[in-house]
């Protein structure tokens, strides 16, 4: 298990590098933050000693040189606006993001076992169908589309969910909602598929020989079996969410990490932006690292080839 | 066509239907919902087995044998239903039952062991769990109790070391081994009735010979009836007191193994018994039947056996022999069976 994991980090470090690599030159490339802080007016003289003040006067490759001698002292600099370490900026942000994305994929998840097993136990039946057409406009269906027809529909026209914030459970359901739908409709038709395929195998048919109920065959038999499937495309669903968290965050005024990364971009605050982008991409790694630990607690075969 | 209605199987199970009989079928038919309509793959089936002998259903794959113990143990598919017949298990038509009803029967009264065993054991529970999964449903027994009987189970049926194993995964073991287990989680509630899928054909001759030995010591110790279904007449020969041959979805001759392998009363019979290699000089061409069985849903008029028939005449396209008693506890399903019963 520890080789697998030392394995496993190692070869992540490559991508991290060139996510560092690539989010550093590209923030450069999105103007000079002394346009933003010094006033109309300010003269040559002043917009040279902010450049100084922040480090922007050096060649590029020395600011990278030196961004990468602080992150090797987990210093991850200091807000451009604030003034604040940016990693406690960042660190404030995450909770929500992760609570929002969190909760979305926890619903659509079991959401999506219910409806996909009901689906396959009779394929083409009529709700096989419905679920099917179902599934796949919710898959279809882009989500800031859905966000502003939310607003639009429950928060200006009958006023019942407030347009923004975080108060109260009201404020969480248009964000959930928006941030629910692809994912639940895609997860529909990965279980559907995954347990359609586990219910025709022999063993299933061994279960009921024994006298198993059909919950007992569904849920226990083959539930399982359509597991690893699914956390494969759940997985690639949670990394997902957390990069579209940035859209609906933006639209609900959600304070979490998306929000803050679209802010940082407006206002040239690099080091945030930076540590922002760093953390997303430490997230999804550990989810990775998490969904390739899952398989191997549900299936046992797995567990072999990967202690081997 | 429906395929059923025809009658006289009653008249031709055989056996007596007196009390030590374990099961009996009678008219069996299923139909399988095609795209094109319904086929009927089993037509009019009609066998019984007493309590401690083995009955053999022999026929070549696609004859039906399958569905035939599929729709007995109520393990249809979807796409394939019951639409006559009668399947009496401890005097009681399970066709009749409910579903509740029915399963509280799946274990402890009929139990099927299934071809390949590796499929046929799930691949992410231990084989522990599984084996005492018999227990847990229907003796409501607790974790550790139904447990501790998996294990014993493990130690009848020969693995060694079933305390350890027990929490190995069905990967984990061999051919041989995984088909020991299935057996054991059949006869875990000591069945009246064991249904068994062409049990040994994944598996290596010499293998073959243990499963079928403790398939019969198992049969002997609790005097379950055995259905065995299979293609392959030295098992026949072996293992079973009575047999039932199966053409194109419908029991053509039925009687006791010694007699009907002695002499067959149904040309198709007579073909399977000529091509087995034993008795035939060595390099002389194999008989063998020639053509190949009719496909479900073009069985033609008549006698489905007709057109690779030695005996067959004009009036096997248009009458559908029945199957009719030819002596005390034989049947077949030929106009002509005496000219066979002649030679």
């Amino acid at each position: 298990m520890l080789t697998f994991l030392r394995r496993r980090i190692l070869s992540s470090a490559v991508p991290l590098l060139v996510v560092v690599l690539g989010v550093f030159f590209l923030a450069r490339l999105t103007g000079d933050p002394a346009n933003l802080y010094l006033p109309l007016s300010a003269t040559q003289e002043m917009r040279e000693a902010f450049s100084a003040q922040h480090g922007f006067d050096d060649p590029l490759l020395v600011q990278f040189g030196d961004y990468l001698a602080q992150l090797a002292r987990l210093d991850f600099g200091e807000s451009l606006r604030t003034a604040q370490p940016a990693a406690e900026a960042v660190l404030r942000a995450f909770p929500a993001t992760l609570q929002l994305a969190g909760i979305t994929l926890l619903l659509a998840a079991a959401g999506a076992v219910v409806v996909g097993s009901l689906a396959a136990y009779r394929p083409n039946s009529p709700a096989d169908r419905i679920a099917g057409f179902l599934s796949s406009t919710a898959a279809s269906t882009p989500d800031f589309w859905f966000a502003i027809m939310g607003v639009l529909i429950f928060a200006v026209t009958l006023d019942w969910l407030p347009t923004s914030g975080t108060v109260g459970a009201a404020a969480w359901v248009l964000p959930v909602a928006t941030l629910l739908i692809r994912p639940f409709g895609v997860l529909v038709q990965v279980v559907r598929g995954a347990m359609v395929t586990a219910l025709s195998e022999p063993y299933i048919k061994v279960a009921r020989s024994k006298g198993a109920g059909e919950r007992r065959v569904i849920f226990k038999h083959a539930l399982r079996n359509a597991g690893a499937p699914t956390l494969t495309v759940a997985g690639d669903l949670a990394v997902g969410l957390i990069n579209g968290a940035v859209v609906v965050e933006t639209i609900f005024g959600w304070p979490g990490i998306g929000k803050l990364m679209i802010d940082s971009i407006l206002q040239r605050d690099f080091a945030v932006l930076q540590a922002a982008v760093l953390l997303t991409a430490l997230t999804i790694f550990a989810l990775n690292l998490l969904i390739d630990i899952c398989y191997v607690l549900i299936d046992p075969r797995v567990r072999q080839g990967a202690l081997a | 066509m429906t395929g059923h209605g025809t009658s006289g199987t009653e008249t031709g199970t055989g056996t007596s239907t007196g009390s030590g009989t374990a099961l009996e079928v009678s008219g069996l038919t299923v139909e399988l919902r095609t795209p094109r309509g319904r086929t009927p793959v089993v037509r009019d089936v009609g066998f019984s087995v007493r309590s401690g002998q083995t009955l053999a259903l022999l026929g070549e794959s696609g004859c039906g044998k399958s569905m035939t113990a599929q729709a007995v143990a109520g393990l249809l598919d979807p796409v394939a239903e019951v639409v006559g017949g009668q399947v009496r298990l401890g005097g009681r038509d399970v066709l009749r039952l409910g579903r509740r009803e029915r399963r509280s029967l799946a274990g402890p009264q009929l139990a099927m062991v299934f071809q390949d065993a590796l499929t046929a054991l799930n691949p992410v529970y231990t084989v522990g769990s599984q084996l005492a999964e018999p227990f847990r449903i229907h003796e409501q027994a607790s974790r550790r109790v139904a447990r501790n009987k998996a294990v014993e189970l493990m130690e009848r049926v020969g693995i060694p070391e079933p305390g350890l194993r027990a929490k190995a995964y069905p990967h984990q073991f061999s051919g041989g081994m995984r088909q020991r287990l299935l057996i054991a989680m059949a006869v875990a509630l000591r069945p009246s009735v064991l249904l068994a899928d062409e049990p040994t054909t994944a598996l290596d001759v010499t293998v073959q010979a243990q499963i079928m030995e403790l398939l019969a010591q198992l049969r002997r110790e609790t005097r379950m009836a055995l259905v065995l279904i299979t293609h392959d007449l030295a098992v026949v020969g072996e293992q079973a007191d009575q047999v039932a041959v199966m053409y194109s979805g419908t029991v053509v001759e039925s009687g006791p193994v010694a007699e009907v392998f002695a002499a067959p009363r149904h040309p198709y019979t007579r073909g399977l018994l000529d091509s087995v290699p034993a008795g035939h000089p060595r390099g002389s061409t194999l008989p063998s039947i020639e053509g190949s069985p009719p496909r479900p849903g073009s069985v033609p008029t008549g006698c489905a056996f007709r057109a690779r028939c030695p005996l067959a005449r004009d009036r096997c396209a248009t009458d559908l022999p029945p199957l009719v008693a030819t002596g005390p506890g034989r049947a077949s399903a030929c106009h002509y069976w005496k000219e066979l019963a002649d030679v």
